[in-house]
C-alpha cells in the first residue's frame, strides 16, 4: 500500500490518475464527504421530530420530505457504494495479485461519473423520497428536482455498473494463475458476488428511470394509472433492483469483516469455504426477495406466500456467516483494538436486524410494521449497524497503512462506545415506535399520543450520540493522519508476525507471505 | 477449510426455526384474509390528503368514519391521485389505496371508542396530516 501521507504528491496527481489505490483514496474521500453531509440532514430530521408541533430547524414540510429525501440518497448511492468501490478499488487487485485494476481508465471514468450525479442529486434536493414511488413521482413531484434526481440516479447506475464489471474482470481473469478461486479472500469474493448482482440488477431500475423519465415528459403512460399504466409495475422494477441492492450495500462490509476478525483473534478463518457459499448464496437469492416490499399493495396470497419464502430462505446464509465469525472468534487470543470492536459490534446488530428482519417477512406481522418506524429502524440497523460499523471498522484497520501513522486508541474507543450506544437506542427504539403506529416519512406528528413524544426523544438523543461520535473520528482521522505516532508498519497493533497485514502482500518478497 | 458439525446444526436450527416462522404466518395470513360473508361493504378513497367513505347504504363520510361494534365490515381502498396507505394502528387495518386498483381489507371491531386512521404511503406534501379518525359506536338497532 501507498503510504501516502509520508510522501506527498501534489493531489492533482491522485485526482488524475488511474492507478487503483488512487481512485480508491478518490472514492473513500468522496464517500467519507457525503456520509457527513447525509448525517448532517440525519441530525437535522432527528432534532426536528423531537420537537413535535413546532416546527424546529424546518418550518414547512416540503423542505423536510426533500431532507428525507436526499439524506437516504446520500447514505446509499454516495457514502454506502463508494466507499466499498474504495475499499475494493484498494485491495482487491492485491488480494488477487493483480498490478492493478483491469481496465484502469474505465475505472477512473467510473468514479468521476459520481460527483457528477452527486451534483445533479445535491441540486435538485427532490421530494419523491428516495424510492419514489410512482405515480407520485410521475405526476405530482415537482420539476425539475425529480428530472435532476431520475439524471443523477442514471448516472450513478452507469458508474456502478462500469465498476462492477471492472471488479468482475478483475477477479476472474486478472487473478495470478496460482491462485485459485477458492482462496482468493472473502472481501474479494464479497466484491465479486456484489458486482455480478449489480451487473444483473442495475439495467432494471434504468429501464424504469427512462420510463418514469418519459412519463414526466407525458410521451408514454408506463406507470401513470391516468394514462392507461400500472403504478404497481413500477415498484416491481425498482424492487427487483433494490431488494438485490440491499446485499449490495451490505455484503461488502461482511467481506471487511472477514478481513479483521480472523487476524485480530489471532487464528485462522474457521472456514473459508462456507464463507464463500454464503456470500453465493445471498447472491443468488437476493433476487428471489423483491416482493416482500409489496405484501400490501394488494398481492394475492399465493404471490405472497412464494415471496415470503425467497425472504426466509436468504436467513440461514446470513447465519453461516455470523457463525463463521463466532466460530472464528471462539478460543482465539482476541485483541479488541479499534477495528476488532467495531467489527464485533456490527456482528452483534447485524444479528439483530436480520432476527427484525425475519419478523418483517412473515406476512401477517408486516401488516403491522410495514411503513412504519419499525422498517426505518430495522433497515438502519442494517445500514448503520452493519455497513456503518464495517465500514468504520476497515477505515481504523487501514488508517495505520495509508498514513503511516496510528490513530488514537482511546478515542477511538470513545467514538465506539457512543456509535454502538447511540444506534442501538436510536433505532431499537424506532423499532417500538413502529408498533405504537407512527407512519414513516412524516414531517411532524399528532402530540397527542404521549408514547410517540417520548419514544421519538429517546430515539433523538441516540442520534445525537451517533452525530457526537462521527465529529470524533473526524477530528481523529484529521489530526491523526498529520500528527499521529509513526506506526510499526509490520505489526501496528502487535498481534505477532505470523498474521497477515495488506502491506506484506503488496511486497510478497520482503514481510510476511499472505495468501 | 471445511465444516464441521456444529455449523451444521447452527444452520439446521436456524431453518426449523424459519419453517415455525413460515408455517405459522400461512395459517394466520389464511385467517386474516378470510373476510366474513356478512360483512359491509366501506368504499374507502383516498386522495390528497384526506379519506373518505362511503357505507353500503350511500353515507358518505370524510375524515370520520363511523361504524357498529360487533359487525364486519370490508374496505373496499381505492386512490384518487397517488399511492396512500389506509391505515387504522389499533385493528391491524393496513392496505395500500393505488390509483386503478381496489383493494381490501376487513375488520370487525368488537370495542367502542375512537381511533385514529393515517397514511402510512408517502404520498406528498401534507403525508403526515392525512389523518382521520374512526369512531366505534354501540349497536342499538339489536
Amino acid at each position: 500500500m501507498v503510504l501516502e501521507l509520508q510522501k506527498p504528491r501534489p493531489v492533482w496527481q491522485i485526482m488524475f490518475s488511474t492507478h487503483h489505490t488512487d481512485v480508491g483514496y478518490l472514492y473513500l474521500v468522496f464517500g467519507i464527504v457525503f456520509l457527513f453531509m447525509g448525517g448532517v440532514l440525519a441530525m437535522i430530521i432527528r432534532t426536528h421530530l423531537f420537537f413535535p408541533g413546532q416546527g424546529v430547524l424546518v418550518s414547512d414540510s416540503a423542505t423536510f420530505n426533500r431532507i428525507f429525501t436526499v439524506h437516504g440518497l446520500t447514505m446509499l448511492f454516495l457514502f454506502a457504494l463508494p466507499v466499498a468501490n474504495g475499499i475494493g478499488n484498494i485491495l482487491v487487485p492485491i488480494m488477487v495479485r493483480y498490478k492493478d485494476m483491469a481496465y484502469p481508465k474505465l475505472n477512473a471514468i467510473a468514479f468521476w461519473m459520481n460527483p457528477v450525479g452527486a451534483a445533479l442529486l445535491w441540486l435538485g434536493f427532490a421530494d419523491t423520497s428516495w424510492v419514489s414511488y410512482a405515480p407520485y413521482s410521475v405526476i405530482r413531484a415537482p420539476g425539475p428536482a425529480a428530472d435532476m434526481f431520475i439524471f443523477g440516479m442514471k448516472i450513478l447506475g452507469i458508474s456502478s455498473i462500469l465498476s462492477s464489471i471492472n471488479f468482475v474482470v478483475t477477479i476472474m481473469k486478472c487473478k495470478h494463475p496460482d491462485l485459485s478461486l477458492r482462496r482468493v479472500p472473502l472481501f474479494a469474493w464479497s466484491m465479486l458476488t456484489v458486482s455480478l448482482m449489480t451487473i444483473i440488477a442495475m439495467p432494471t431500475y434504468a429501464a424504469a428511470l427512462i420510463m418514469m423519465l418519459t412519463d414526466r415528459l407525458g410521451l408514454s403512460g408506463f406507470f401513470n394509472p391516468f394514462a392507461g399504466g400500472d403504478p404497481i409495475a413500477y415498484l416491481h422494477l425498482f424492487w427487483f433492483t433494490f431488494h438485490p441492492e440491499v446485499y449490495i450495500f451490505l455484503l461488502p462490509a461482511i467481506g471487511m469483516m472477514y478481513e479483521i476478525i480472523p487476524r485480530f483473534s489471532r487464528k485462522p478463518l474457521y472456514s473459508q469455504a462456507s464463507g464463500v457459499f454464503a456470500f453465493v448464496m445471498l447472491g443468488i437469492i437476493g433476487f428471489a426477495s423483491w416482493g416482500h416490499h409489496m405484501y400490501s399493495t394488494g398481492m394475492d396470497f399465493t404471490t405472497k406466500v412464494v415471496f415470503m419464502i425467497g425472504t426466509l430462505a436468504a436467513v440461514p446464509a446470513s447465519g453461516m456467516h455470523v457463525f463463521n465469525f463466532l466460530a472464528t472468534m471462539w478460543g482465539g487470543r482476541i485483541r479488541f483494538a479499534a477495528p476488532m470492536k467495531f467489527a464485533v459490534g456490527g456482528i452483534a446488530l447485524f444479528f439483530s436486524a436480520g432476527a427484525g428482519g425475519v419478523l418483517n417477512s412473515a406476512m401477517p406481522l408486516d401488516f403491522i410494521s410495514h411503513g412504519t418506524y419499525w422498517v426505518v429502524g430495522h433497515m438502519h440497523l442494517f445500514l448503520i449497524g452493519t455497513i456503518g460499523f464495517g465500514f468504520v471498522a476497515m477505515i481504523y484497520y487501514m488508517f495505520p497503512y495509508i498514513t503511516g501513522r496510528m490513530y488514537n486508541e482511546k478515542w477511538a474507543s470513545a467514538h465506539f462506545v457512543l456509535m454502538f450506544w447511540g444506534t442501538v437506542q436510536t433505532f431499537f427504539t424506532q423499532h417500538l415506535l413502529g408498533l405504537e403506529g407512527m407512519p414513516r416519512r412524516v414531517y411532524d406528528y399528532p402530540t397527542e399520543f404521549t408514547s410517540w413524544t417520548q419514544l421519538n426523544q429517546i430515539s433523538t438523543i441516540g442520534a445525537w450520540m451517533i452525530g457526537a461520535s462521527f465529529a470524533i473520528f473526524l477530528a481523529s482521522l484529521i489530526y491523526y493522519s498529520a500528527k499521529g505516532k509513526y506506526a510499526n508498519m509490520d505489526d501496528p497493533w502487535g498481534l505477532g508476525g505470523k498474521y497477515y497485514y495488506p502491506v506484506a502482500a503488496k511486497n510478497p518478497h520482503g514481510g510476511h507471505s499472505g495468501y | 477449510m471445511g465444516h464441521d458439525t456444529a455449523e451444521w446444526v447452527f444452520v439446521a436450527i436456524v431453518i426449523a426455526v424459519l419453517c415455525y416462522v413460515g408455517v405459522d404466518s400461512w395459517m394466520v395470513q389464511k385467517e386474516v384474509e378470510d373476510v366474513p360473508a356478512d360483512a359491509e361493504v366501506i368504499k374507502v378513497t383516498g386522495q390528497q390528503w384526506f379519506w373518505s367513505f362511503e357505507h353500503a347504504d350511500g353515507t358518505k363520510e370524510i375524515s370520520t368514519l363511523h361504524v357498529k361494534k360487533g359487525h364486519a365490515y370490508l374496505f373496499e381502498i381505492q386512490s384518487r391521485d397517488v399511492m396512500h396507505s389506509f391505515n387504522i394502528p389499533d385493528w391491524v387495518v393496513f392496505e395500500d389505496a393505488v390509483p386503478g386498483h381496489t383493494n381490501h381489507a376487513w375488520f370487525a371491531p368488537d370495542q367502542v371508542g375512537t381511533y385514529p386512521i393515517q397514511c402510512r404511503e408517502y404520498c406528498g406534501l401534507l403525508h403526515y396530516n392525512m389523518r382521520g379518525s374512526l369512531v366505534v359506536e354501540d349497536d342499538n338497532s339489536t
